[in-house]
């Protein structure tokens, strides 16, 4: 594999082709349990090492399955991958464990994996394999801590609260106190506000991409019209 | 006991609807709502995998996983058991019903991934249903999924030649509009709490 292959799987995982924002598949977690920062982080953490390691099985048997047996092949293997991360939780990091509850079984029905080991993973190389669901995994990720923080932000007016479920007794200093209001959005951390953020987050996205697009094509005339004048 | 099955299923739909309140089943919910043919096609495929979901992963549970003592892959075995579930449902339409298996049969394969199935299996356990309550949560379910469906499908072909700004354009004035449904949907959760 060469740098440029990496080059375009990084990009695609992160943002051309996210799987939160442009493919909207996995938005079952990304929109439940994003209303902290520390919840976005242990779910997304644990869908990065499934999707990992399920891109990597399904890339090393793909020589050997069957078509048409091949979903049923897929999806055994992430329940096995699920399952392990589910009793790893439960034994480092019981709370966080308990407060995911059923999203962590869950993981096993996000559309990103079973997605990314049938039009990926069984078509390429371990290592290409390996890399694109750490991005495709990378990308999710970012996408829900950004929820994560931004839903904790306009919920609660702090950041960082509880990360000691995660990351042992000293992360309990972590909580940043970022904006003193008497009356917290509660919006943000309940249902509708999950929605109306991802939807601003998906226009955001849009919106970036047509400037983008727009700027390119301004350069390209510009340049068109210099190389006229010049004639 | 008849009315505690009716708040069961009452509660399913509109309180605790699974995919405006619990975000169980969005994946599908996005995709398929943008039709109106497709989704009222699709939900009656999902109730059905739905309910006999609930059944299937109750019986697998309680005379098999718990004699056993194999509690903690019970996540496993259910996926395992809904796979099955749903190739073996495939199976049965095409020998029996070339119409329903050509309306209803594309939608199977996706069925097994829709993380509502899952939930709903997973669920079951965690509240303690006895099979009765099962069978009527996983219908519950089914139809609150069913009712935001076809709502959302008859809405979004409004939306499609509405005139929205250009970068909300497509999935994004989709989640909005499920936003402000779910804020409606939240006001159901006053009555019986």
């Amino acid at each position: 594999m060469n740098n440029a292959s990496l080059y375009q799987l990084t990009l695609d995982g992160l943002w051309k082709n996210n799987p939160a924002l442009v493919q909207l598949l996995g938005l079952c977690p990304l929109l439940a349990v994003t209303d902290s920062t520390v919840k976005a982080l242990g779910l997304s953490g644990a869908t990065l090492f499934v999707l990992v390691v399920s891109n990597t099985s399904v890339s090393l048997i793909r020589t050997v399955v069957a078509d048409n047996i091949r979903l049923t092949v897929f999806i055994m293997i992430i329940a096995a991958a699920v399952t392990v991360t589910d009793l790893l939780m439960q034994a480092y990091s019981y709370e966080l464990y308990q407060i995911l509850g059923i999203f962590l079984p869950l993981i096993t029905t996000n559309g990103i994996i079973v997605g990314r080991a049938d039009s990926f993973a069984c078509k390429n190389s371990i290592s290409a394999a390996l890399s694109d669901g750490f991005f495709m995994g990378l990308g999710f990720s970012a996408v829900m801590v950004l929820m994560g923080t931004i839903r904790e932000l306009l919920g609660t007016g702090a950041l960082f609260a509880d990360m000691q479920l995660l990351f042992g007794e000293g992360a309990e200093s972590w909580r940043w106190e970022l904006l003193h209001i008497d009356y917290p959005l509660l919006a943000a951390v309940s249902p509708p506000g999950a929605f109306l953020v991802a939807g601003c987050l998906i226009a955001l996205k849009n919106q970036i991409d047509t400037c983008v697009e727009r700027r390119a094509q301004g350069s390209a005339e510009a340049a068109g019209a210099v190389r006229s004048e010049h004639r | 006991m008849l009315g505690d099955i009716a708040l069961l299923v009452l509660g399913a739909v509109l309180v605790n609807n699974f995919v405006l309140v619990q975000f169980l089943g969005l994946d599908p919910f996005m995709s398929v709502s943008t039709k109106f043919e497709t989704a009222i096609s699709t939900s009656m495929a999902t109730t059905f995998v739905l309910t006999l979901a609930s059944v299937c992963s109750y019986l697998t549970y309680n005379y098999l996983l718990i004699p056993l003592d194999l509690a903690y892959l019970r996540a496993f075995t259910f996926i395992l058991v809904i796979v099955l579930m749903v190739q073996g449902i495939e199976i049965v339409l095409r020998k029996t019903s070339p119409l329903l298996q050509r309306t209803l049969g594309v939608f199977m394969p996706w069925i097994t991934t829709n993380c509502a199935v899952l939930g709903v299996a997973l669920l079951n356990i965690d509240q303690a249903h006895n099979l009765v309550e099962s069978v009527f949560y996983g219908l519950g379910v089914g139809m609150g999924f069913s009712l935001v469906l076809v709502l959302f499908a008859a809405m979004r072909e409004r939306l499609a030649v509405a005139d929205v700004p250009e970068p909300f354009q497509g999935a994004a004035i989709g989640m909005i509009t499920a936003g402000v449904a779910s804020l409606a949907f939240m006001g159901f959760s006053g009555p019986t709490s």
